[in-house]
């Protein structure tokens, strides 16, 4: 392992002054005992353990449950920061799905040849079935999670965009409600923008994207692949802080193109699906056949217009890998604006001059699968050893157009608690978007964080916490 | 409400209580071989235990004889059966997780804790002498369940299912045992009534929780097989009778015709089950023949609980 690189601290510059939005944050530290966070951290966990905020972890042999490490230290976003990373996002947002809209009618970015035909039409991610199809207010993507890094003051990369069922807001309102319960001072020192809001927001959205608008009452539920699914706890949460049904496939029917709840009583007819099991999931009849935990007839119930799925069937077009190095085309052919946020340089290993690059070069850069998740399956070439390098090699060698690769960005570091007090560590950031009638942008959202000294990878699968994220008022 | 929260809240009662009578049925095997030799000997006590909580055959496929190490381990910690403790609890708790948005913060806490701290005890460790104080926790978890639950849960269509899961249990439990040493429990024994009778007459009423309670509710307190049999069946103000059980159904299936306005089959199942319990008396059940009318009550509850399922649409 090489010298750490240098870094942005976004808690203090270079000569060790506090930037403005932590000062008071610092202060308040340097004043309290030494075993002061040690303890707060464990009443924190007690809170987690208690609720059963818990993920499971795939892969692993017994009891499968275990709880996101938790960074009781904030990290603190200015009101003018933020209202540059909000603009960005929304830019991205609306032309992601102007982009889909597209693609599933008249392909125009095609035509254009601003992207190759073969990316999109033999793309797995490419749903046929939707092609014509418009959903309600024309909106395919109404949930996104914009994973965002940071290198230096006002540099902010895009990794990934997350238009599928993003995950891990529950995380982001669980986080403030503790924190709030552990460091009430803190918060009285400090305006910060609440994020509460966001399940009433949530529901809102849902309701705005139903098929008929003229009904006053729109009959919204969470579908989830059950309890053994690792966002269980996140599917239930989100039901219950709306205040609607968490159901199964087994508890949905389709009679006549209608969706229709199985209850106590009478059958009760679903408007708006938000739906957290994957697309070849969603309808044994039109996709996967052999899937238990969707709805036969789903499918088209939906393309009849008789209810909303929420993110729309095939939306994952649009944070695929291949297609991601080509945002920047997209935002500037539909909005006509340059893009806010940047896109990180991506070498598509399926190109041979791209994979000669790569290969030559794995030391120093990042290699992720095409369709991977959750940190599996990528080499971090600064931090991996000569024989973890080489074993890449020869996978990478044996399927290239399964992978791509960035450069290694040097992820910007925020105090964190450890072993031996407080110390910088690397984060990343997953702001929650809703779109809708309106996009909604919820201040702050997930920030993860590698607990480890040095390290880039923060999934929680991969050893990462979370920490509370707070965008300051003016 | 969704048919399968219905029927998730239902089976999550259901399972708890099952946990609390097995480890009750276990606790009298324990005491008894303990305090006596006679008659069938130590393996009677604890196939007494398999006998009542209907698993005799299954532990007979498994194991060639019964011991207590054998049996401790098919009802507390087996996977392979279906009613042991350890699979009582997962179930509960899986149906209770399954239902997160319709139990309590305070209720989820009870079960998820229980089923944490039962997955961590090895099964080794509960040697025979170590199985009393284990027994007790279990049983203390279970109450606690309870008591979150009563304690917390709205009383809405949810809670009336719960309670129908939680007395179907109960009575199903009550019948087993005294049906499983049904003769015991006939008048004729009463002039035996040996030391032998007697370990199995306290048997039952412990394994009911009903010895000191027995005491009070018939003041000359002698164990007598009439009225154990009549305490056990007919007095309302036994916690675990038949008749206290149909008592709580009653109340719940009232509401919950109240609840949604109509009368359903399983509505009235429980109103003729438990117009039954109130106007018979003992003498006319043993004029009927005991077995026989704990045969028909097994199964008339069993019909009940499938009528419950398919009324309210139990996924």
């Amino acid at each position: 392992m090489g010298e750490e690189r240098s870094f942005f601290n976004e808690m203090q510059d270079e000569a060790g002054i506090p930037r403005a939005a932590y000062e008071q944050l610092v202060s308040w530290l340097e004043n309290k005992p030494s075993n002061f966070l040690n303890r707060k951290s464990r009443e924190a966990e007690t809170i987690f353990r208690r609720l059963g905020i818990t993920f499971a972890v795939y892969g692993a042999h017994e009891a499968t449950e275990r709880l996101i490490p938790f960074d009781p230290i904030p990290r603190i976003i200015s009101a003018a920061e933020w209202r540059r990373l909000s603009a960005g996002i929304e830019q991205r947002v609306r032309a992601l799905n102007a982009f889909l809209h597209d693609i599933y009618h008249r392909q125009e970015i095609i035509r254009a040849g601003r992207i190759p035909a073969d990316l999109i039409l033999q793309n797995e991610a490419f749903l046929p079935e939707m092609v014509g199809f418009t959903p309600a207010r024309k909106v395919y993507a109404h949930i996104i999670g914009t994973d965002l890094v940071r290198v230096s003051e006002n540099e902010f990369y895009v990794l990934e965009d997350n238009t599928r069922t993003p995950s891990g807001v529950s995380y982001m309102l669980e986080n403030r409600e503790t924190m709030m319960r552990i460091f009430p001072d803190l918060f009285q020192m400090h305006r910060v923008a609440p994020v509460e809001q966001y399940p009433d927001l949530l529901r809102q959205t849902l309701e705005s994207v139903g098929p008929d608008q003229s009904k006053s009452d729109q009959t919204v539920c969470v579908l989830t692949p059950g309890i053994y699914n690792s966002a269980y706890f996140e599917h239930a949460f989100l039901a219950d802080s709306m205040g609607v049904e968490l159901v199964e496939g087994r508890d949905l029917f389709v009679d006549q193109g209608k969706v229709f709840m199985r209850t106590t009583r009478e059958p009760k007819q679903v408007d708006v699906i938000y739906r957290r099991i994957d697309d070849a999931f969603l309808d044994p009849l039109t996709f996967n056949p052999d899937s238990m935990l969707g709805v036969p007839g789903l499918f088209d119930a939906y393309r009849a217009g008789n209810v909303t799925i929420c993110n729309a069937p095939g939306t994952g077009i649009a944070d695929d890998k291949a297609i991601y190095a080509y945002v920047p085309d997209i935002i500037e052919f539909y909005t006509g604006q340059k893009p806010i946020l940047n896109n990180v340089p991506t070498w598509n290993c399926s190109r041979p001059d791209d994979l000669a690059y790569v290969l030559d070069n794995l030391e120093d850069i990042v290699v992720k699968e095409v369709h991977g998740s959750g940190g599996y399956g990528m080499l971090i070439g600064p931090t991996a050893s000569k024989r973890q390098i080489s074993d890449f090699r020869k996978i990478l060698t044996a399927n290239p157009s399964n992978y791509i690769a960035q450069p290694t960005l040097a992820l910007s570091a925020c105090p964190t608690h450890v072993a031996s007090g407080v110390a910088p560590r690397h984060v990343d950031l997953r702001p929650y978007v809703l779109i809708g009638d309106q996009v909604r942008i919820t201040p702050g959202g997930l920030t993860r964080v590698a607990l480890k000294k040095g390290s880039l990878v923060v999934n929680s699968s991969q050893g990462g916490g979370t920490k509370d994220t707070w965008v300051l008022e003016d | 409400m969704l048919g399968r929260t219905a029927s998730s809240l239902f089976w999550m009662s259901r399972y708890q209580e099952r946990a609390l009578n097995n480890t009750k049925l276990l606790e009298v095997a324990y005491r008894n071989s303990m305090v006596s030799h006679n008659g069938n000997g130590e393996t009677g006590h604890w196939n007494f235990a398999l006998a009542s909580s209907g698993c005799a055959y299954d532990f007979g496929q498994k194991n060639e004889e019964i011991t207590p190490k054998a049996v401790i381990n098919y009802m507390i910690f087996d996977k392979d059966n279906p009613s042991s403790v350890r699979m009582c609890l997962e179930n509960a708790r899986n149906n209770g997780r399954s239902v997160r948005t319709g139990i309590t913060a305070e209720l989820w806490e009870a079960l998820n804790t229980t089923y944490i701290e039962f997955s961590d005890v090895n099964p080794q460790s509960i040697t025979q002498d170590k199985l009393p104080d284990f027994l007790a926790w279990i049983s203390q978890r279970s109450h606690l369940f309870r008591g979150a639950l009563l304690n917390t849960i709205l009383r809405d269509d949810g809670y009336f299912f719960s309670q129908m899961g939680n007395f179907i249990e109960r009575a199903d439990n009550t019948a087993r045992i005294l049906n499983t040493q049904y003769w015991v429990l006939l008048p004729d024994n009463d002039v035996i009534g040996d030391g032998y009778e007697r370990t199995q007459w306290s048997g039952i009423l412990r394994a009911l929780s009903g010895l000191r309670s027995y005491r009070f509710a018939y003041p000359d307190a002698k164990l007598k097989a009439f009225n154990i049999s009549e305490f056990l069946i007919l007095r309302k103000e036994m916690p675990r009778s038949l008749a206290h059980c149909y008592d709580w159904i009653l109340d719940s299936a009232d509401d919950l015709a109240q609840f949604y306005g109509c009368e359903d089959p399983s509505i009235q199942m429980a109103r003729e089950l438990e117009q039954d319990l109130r106007s018979l008396r003992m003498q006319e059940i043993y004029d009927r023949g005991l077995h026989d009318f704990l045969n028909d009550f097994i199964s008339r509850n069993n019909a009940f609980a499938q009528q419950l399922s398919k009324d309210y649409n139990f996924a």
